[in-house]
């Protein structure tokens, strides 16, 4: 039988975890091998499908965080732990693993950006032994905007995390000012080996990966996570294409050799 | 297996396929033209000879008999999810040689980037070809400049000349329905045209550097020109993106459906994301995005050119926009370097 990928499947909510008013986690049942980075199209019938990223996974689950920003995300928080919703996926290449094993790794994530990468984070904060360091600068508009605070602090034991925020107060747990602006403070033992992974808005991601170049990152060392608008997943609605690639099935992950090419 | 027919013949034998497919081709609709007094020439269903446009080009393009302009994916009820029935009569669609060019176009993106797609495959798979000679080139088409100009895939040919009908028929199923209705068996050759008014130089996609192109001046005129209908994109017959929608019945809220709908690049909201974000709002970054396209990065990604030369594109726009003309333009910018 041919198999329709358009068609959705039910998952179960096997939990949700509220970070902000705005922004919740769910635990989703699902068996199968995800990677962080990937995304699932969630839909509820009548109101319309939304790519989300997979913010995290385990044995029968896939976590995914949401901000309700519209029509269907907006539904998708009348969802409860017991609830069902439809999704189709994974869809994407996510994020390879294997590209930084070993390596001095730093993540730089803004906001939600934060979600695609929480995967890779907490697999390497949680084995540290697989990597040589790992750096996390996490930023947020301001403190009521951040996510996953029990994960920071966990992700905490084991790696060096720079929580920042636009604006706001400082404490001793966060610092002030955009991601950027802690790039320069981070130290290597050699820099032109070092891996990165930078996560959030477009100019956020041009402007973190020149800075991390100017501190003796190679482009070729960085990967960035793009985010377009998507009607299918797979390749066919065209809404996500930038010059000769499909976001959808080519990324959302990209070297940076590849993504600074992508004009829209 | 090549005939000769005549109309009644011919008649005779598209009764005898119209037992199994539903058959497509262009047709004239009198006086339902953009102005008045004037044709369309779309296609739609038909029986008889003469119920086919053979002489002029369609505005419209044969896309539709394989994605429908709407096309329900699944039915909702309240607690269940229903995937729309399919069809389960065959077509035979007859189309011009840069028109069955465009349906590997087609193929290319429903059936082999990424997963293949399910609604698509379903009808294709229940699709037969049928040649249409071209005698001579129509006004805006570069069919040779493009590769398309001669096709040697269709599951049959027609071409008329002095009141017959010439047929070359490849899919062997068919040899006895044409056969009984022949007065003669010969070798048919289904005419093409070796040259055309339109001429277009093609940039060079592996020298191209696609950054400075995109930045060249060249765009800014489309900004104004430009009024993104996106009837370009509509009857184009390589374009393929579509836009997926939810609705509920205003009957009955309860129940709705999923459905897919055409869509186009050069059109607002093509590339809108939650809370406000868009990319290339300028009318001259979509035409950008669509001539490179159809002549640059389909290219390089699959090995061959994505536009086929048909002209449409320039037939329907409604601001005497010319592709052609912006393809020549940015084949000159593009080797200045
Ligand atoms: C690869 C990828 C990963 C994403 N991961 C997450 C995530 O982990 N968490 C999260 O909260 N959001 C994520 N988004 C954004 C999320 O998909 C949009 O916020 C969501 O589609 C908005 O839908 P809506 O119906 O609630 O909003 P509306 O504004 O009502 O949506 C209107 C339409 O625009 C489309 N759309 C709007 N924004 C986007 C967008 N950014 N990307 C793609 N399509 C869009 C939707 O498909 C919808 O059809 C991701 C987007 C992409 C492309
Ligand atoms: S771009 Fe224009 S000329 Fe080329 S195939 Fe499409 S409609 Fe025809
Ligand atoms: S048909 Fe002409 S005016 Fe309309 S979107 Fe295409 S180029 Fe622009
Ligand atoms: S989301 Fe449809 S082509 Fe990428």
């Amino acid at each position: 039988m041919r198999t329709n990928e358009y068609a959705p499947f039910l998952s179960k909510v096997l939990s949700v975890q509220k970070h902000t008013d705005i922004e919740y986690t769910f635990r989703m049942a699902y068996e199968g091998i995800v990677k962080p980075g990937q995304f699932f199209e969630v839909s509820i019938p009548k109101f319309g499908e939304a790519p989300i990223s997979i913010s995290g996974y385990g044995d029968g689950y896939v976590e995914l965080t949401i901000r309700r920003v519209g029509k269907v995300t907006n539904e998708i928080f009348e969802y409860y732990e017991g609830d069902s919703l439809f999704i189709r996926g994974p869809y994407g290449n996510g994020f390879d693993l294997d590209d930084y094993r070993g390596k001095e790794l730093v993540v730089v994530a803004g906001g939600t950006g934060l979600s695609p990468v929480r995967g890779v984070i907490d697999y390497f904060a949680s084995n540290p032994e697989q990597v040589k360091s790992l750096k996390v600068i996490a930023g947020f508009k301001s403190p009521s905007d951040i996510l996953f605070f029990e994960d920071i602090a966990r992700w905490k034991k084991t790696s060096q995390v720079i929580l920042t925020v636009d604006c706001g107060e400082a404490d001793f747990e966060c610092s002030i000012g955009f991601v950027t602006e802690h790039i320069p403070k981070l130290k290597f033992e050699d820099v032109s080996k070092a891996a990165a992974i930078v996560v959030g808005p477009p100019a956020m991601m041009h402007f973190s990966s020149l800075e991390l170049m100017k501190i003796g990152f190679l482009e070729k060392n960085i990967w960035i996570s793009q985010e377009r608008k998507m009607c299918c997943g797979i390749g066919k609605c065209g809404h996500c294409k930038i010059n000769d690639v499909y976001v959808c099935v080519d990324g959302p992950v990209f070297n940076y050799t590849k993504g600074k090419t992508l004009i829209d | 297996m090549g005939y000769r027919l005549t109309k009644k013949g011919l008649n005779a034998a598209l009764t005898d396929l119209s037992r199994q497919y539903k058959l497509y081709a262009p047709h004239r609709y009198v006086n339902q033209g953009e102005f008045s007094d004037t044709d369309s020439i779309r296609y739609g269903e038909i029986k008889t000879a003469d119920d086919m446009e053979l002489l002029e080009k369609s505005s419209h393009t044969f896309k539709e008999a394989l994605i429908p302009i709407s096309e329900t994916f699944f039915f909702f009820t309240e607690d269940n999810i229903k995937e729309s029935e399919r069809i389960h009569t065959g077509a035979v669609i007859f189309l011009r040689s840069c028109d069955l060019h465009a349906v590997k176009r087609l193929d290319e993106i429903y059936l082999n980037n990424g997963a293949e797609d399910y609604y698509y495959k379903r009808l294709r798979d229940k699709v037969k070809f049928v040649l249409l000679g071209c005698v001579s080139s129509f006004e805006n088409c570069f069919c040779v400049d493009m590769g398309t100009n001669i096709s040697t895939e269709y599951d049959a040919s027609l071409d008329v000349r002095d009141g017959q009908y010439y047929i070359d028929c490849k899919f062997s199923d068919w040899d006895s329905i044409f056969q009984n209705n022949a007065e003669e068996i010969l070798d048919v050759v289904p005419s093409h045209v070796d040259q055309t008014t339109i001429q277009v130089s093609l940039p060079d996609t592996d020298t191209i550097n696609t950054e400075k192109v995109i930045k060249n001046s060249m765009w800014d005129e489309y900004d104004t020109r430009c009024i993104a209908c996106g009837r370009c994109n509509f009857s184009c017959p390589t374009c393929t993106c579509f836009t997926m929608q939810d609705i509920f019945y205003t009957d009955n809220g309860k129940a709705g459906e999923r459905r897919r709908v055409w869509a186009s690049c050069m059109v607002d909201k093509f590339t809108d994301v939650a809370g406000g974000g868009s990319y290339r709002n300028k009318h001259g970054a979509r035409m950008r995005f669509k001539v490179l396209h159809k002549v640059v990065d389909y290219r390089q990604r699959f090995g061959y050119h994505m536009c086929v030369g048909c002209g449409r594109c320039d037939d329907v726009c409604p601001e005497y926009i010319s592709f052609s003309h912006a393809v020549n333009k940015l084949s000159r910018v593009a080797k200045e370097g």
